[in-house]
């Protein structure tokens, strides 16, 4: 099918492009190093003292996997506005390859390196204490590679509909800050007064993340997890089915 | 032998194009009431406001006007890069609306704003745009090479696009439209920005697109001298509508007619030579001064040599005489009232 040959060519390219600015997969990596590293540490302290479900890695780390999804894939709207400004996307248009698969051979490079961004985060977190099956790290990365795919999705689809740098750059921020916030993704949202527990419940990446925590916790059964996943799987689609309209919009 | 080492690299293309068959091909562009309105702020603005435009198999069709007539528009809609919002065209034998990706197979579209990442290796870029026609790697890259030879491009192919020069990237985005040996070639503004050894380069690999390889070239430019030269016939448009068309030489002789300066010995030849020069088929009212008489006529090439001999048969003896053909500046102006560089 010409759509899954199209979208490998994509992203074959993009990939490659990638490869050669290791330095921006690097610094990618750095942010939750940092967090892990200069952060984590007075968790732990935090830990002891409040009423955390599991230990301070086993909360802590899937909220920066979460984060690591979201961020990964919000900023990568940039790229594809110095690829349309370049005459890289009208050159691709004007070939007869699938159209979403345009937009989906990128996001598919997104989702690698934010995946082996993920990998190297959580192989730094066991070095610090994170004990967790194998299985917990495996349904970690793939929730990661779901948010950094529709995120991707969507930060292509603002950066084409907007081809500004200007525009794409607060609205990621407005975007980003109160979904960050409201996740509990530093701090868990059951220590926060009750107002704002209740707002941070309509925000899905909170369940998202309870959902990771509850997996990390080796507590596969709890209905959260279910919920959680569900989540990543509509945003996915909802990203996709997005970023595939705007791609389509180009020509309108 | 040399020399002839370009004409080799395009040969596989050519021996294609005769499978295809001549008169499938008379053809190549056929658009009728061409438009595309904008909505921007609740106002509707009409870029192109119904163009019907011809290009047969072979020709180089020069598309000129200002900036923002609408020349982009209508080579967007025509690569099917913008949907139009009224009228039909048919592209290298496909419907522009029913078949749009049959019209992507066959055409090429080389953009102002390039092709190509800077960071890209050229070779890559190459190989991977032809994959998306379905063309396997090593054709792509046999072909690509042989393009890049024929362009003058041979060492370019593990650099990073960034690093060629304006006009080396240039000619490979020619290349990366050419990759599929597209039987259309669409060029958006080709030699902006570039430096005038760049462009008449770039003119030169252009124009042995065509002899060599007969492909149909289709581009748009804001430069006279571009459109001149390139050309075999020129569509002039302004404000999204198709204002003149013809050869370069029709579209001058047909607006201002050639310019003819005559100087002679003195007044009263003046005065007798003017009379003279009115007697010319064609000519406009001739302007005294002094004792330089100017008129226009159609063809001054044709009534130099009858003036000259009318002059000598009256005993009159020109100092000097001048003809200036009218340039497609001027034809812009006699036709729109605005200089193409306003």
């Amino acid at each position: 099918m010409t759509f899954f040959r199209d979208t490998w060519i994509i992203f074959s390219r993009a990939m490659r492009l990638s490869l050669r600015q290791p330095l921006w997969v690097l610094i990618g990596l750095l942010q939750p190093i940092l967090y892990l590293t200069l952060f984590g540490p007075m968790l732990q302290r935090i830990a002891a003292t409040s009423g955390f479900e599991g230990d301070a890695w086993q909360v802590f780390v899937p909220g920066l996997l979460v984060q690591l999804g979201i961020f990964g894939g919000l900023f990568v709207g940039f790229g594809i506005i110095a690829e349309w400004r370049s005459g890289v996307i009208d050159r691709q248009l004007v070939t007869p390859a699938a159209r979403a698969a345009i937009i989906c051979g990128r996001t598919l490079r997104d989702v690698v390196v934010i995946t082996v961004q993920a990998m190297v985060l959580c192989g730094c977190a066991y070095f610090m204490g994170l004990r967790v099956p194998p299985g917990a790290f495996l349904i970690g990365l793939v929730l990661v590679a779901l948010l950094g795919a529709a995120f991707s999705f969507i930060s292509n689809a603002i950066g084409l509909a907007t081809k500004s740098e200007d525009a794409l750059a607060p609205m990621v921020n407005t975007l980003a800050l109160p979904i960050l916030l409201l996740s509990g993704i530093l701090l868990p949202m059951n220590i926060a007064p009750q107002w704002l527990q209740i707002v941070s419940d309509f925000n899905p990446f909170k369940h998202i993340v309870e959902a990771l925590r509850a997996v990390f916790r080796s507590d596969f059964t709890n209905p959260i997890v279910w919920i959680g996943a569900l989540l990543a799987v509509v945003l996915v689609v909802l990203g996709a089915w997005v970023g595939s309209r705007t791609l389509a919009a180009q020509t309108r | 032998m040399n020399s002839y080492a370009p004409a080799n690299a395009f040969k596989p293309i050519r021996s294609m194009r005769q499978s295809l068959g001549d008169d499938s091909m008379a053809t190549m562009i056929e658009a009728r009431g061409l438009k595309r309105t904008y909505k921007a702020r609740g106002k509707s603005i009409e870029a192109v406001r119904g163009i019907d435009l011809s290009v047969a198999a072979g020709e180089i069709v020069g598309f000129l006007g200002p900036n923002g007539a609408g020349k982009t528009t209508t080579l967007k809609m025509l690569c099917t890069l913008l949907t139009p919002t009224g009228g039909s065209a048919t592209v290298a034998g496909s419907d522009l609306r029913q078949d749009p990706v049959g019209v992507r197979r066959k055409i090429g579209y080389v953009s102002q704003a390039g092709s190509t990442s800077p960071e890209a290796v050229v070779g890559e870029e190459i190989i991977s745009h032809a994959r998306l026609y379905g063309i396997d790697r090593k054709t792509a890259e046999a072909r690509g090479k042989e393009l890049l030879a024929a362009l003058d491009l041979s060492d370019v192919w593990s650099r990073t696009c960034g690093s060629l020069s304006g006009g080396q990237r240039r000619r490979l985005d020619i290349v990366m439209g050419l990759i599929h040996e597209p039987t259309l070639v669409f060029l958006d503004e080709p030699s902006t920005g570039l430096d005038p050894q760049s462009r008449a380069n770039l003119w030169t690999h252009i124009r042995s697109l065509r002899d060599r390889l007969g492909t149909t070239v289709f581009l748009t430019t804001h430069y006279m001298d571009e459109a001149d030269s390139l050309s075999d016939r020129i569509l002039i448009i302004d404000h999204g509508t198709i204002v003149a068309e013809g050869t370069p030489t029709e579209l001058k002789k047909r607006v201002s007619g050639d310019a003819i300066t005559l100087t002679l010995r003195h007044e009263e030849d003046a005065r007798r030579g003017a009379e003279i020069a009115a007697a010319l088929s064609g000519a406009d009212t001739p302007q005294i001064e002094a004792h330089v008489v100017r008129l226009h006529v159609p063809d001054g090439g044709r009534a130099l040599p009858v003036l000259l001999a009318d002059l000598t048969k009256a005993g009159i003896d020109a100092i000097g005489v001048d003809v200036n053909r009218p340039t497609l500046d001027d034809v812009f102006l006699t036709l729109t009232g605005r200089s193409l560089r306003d």
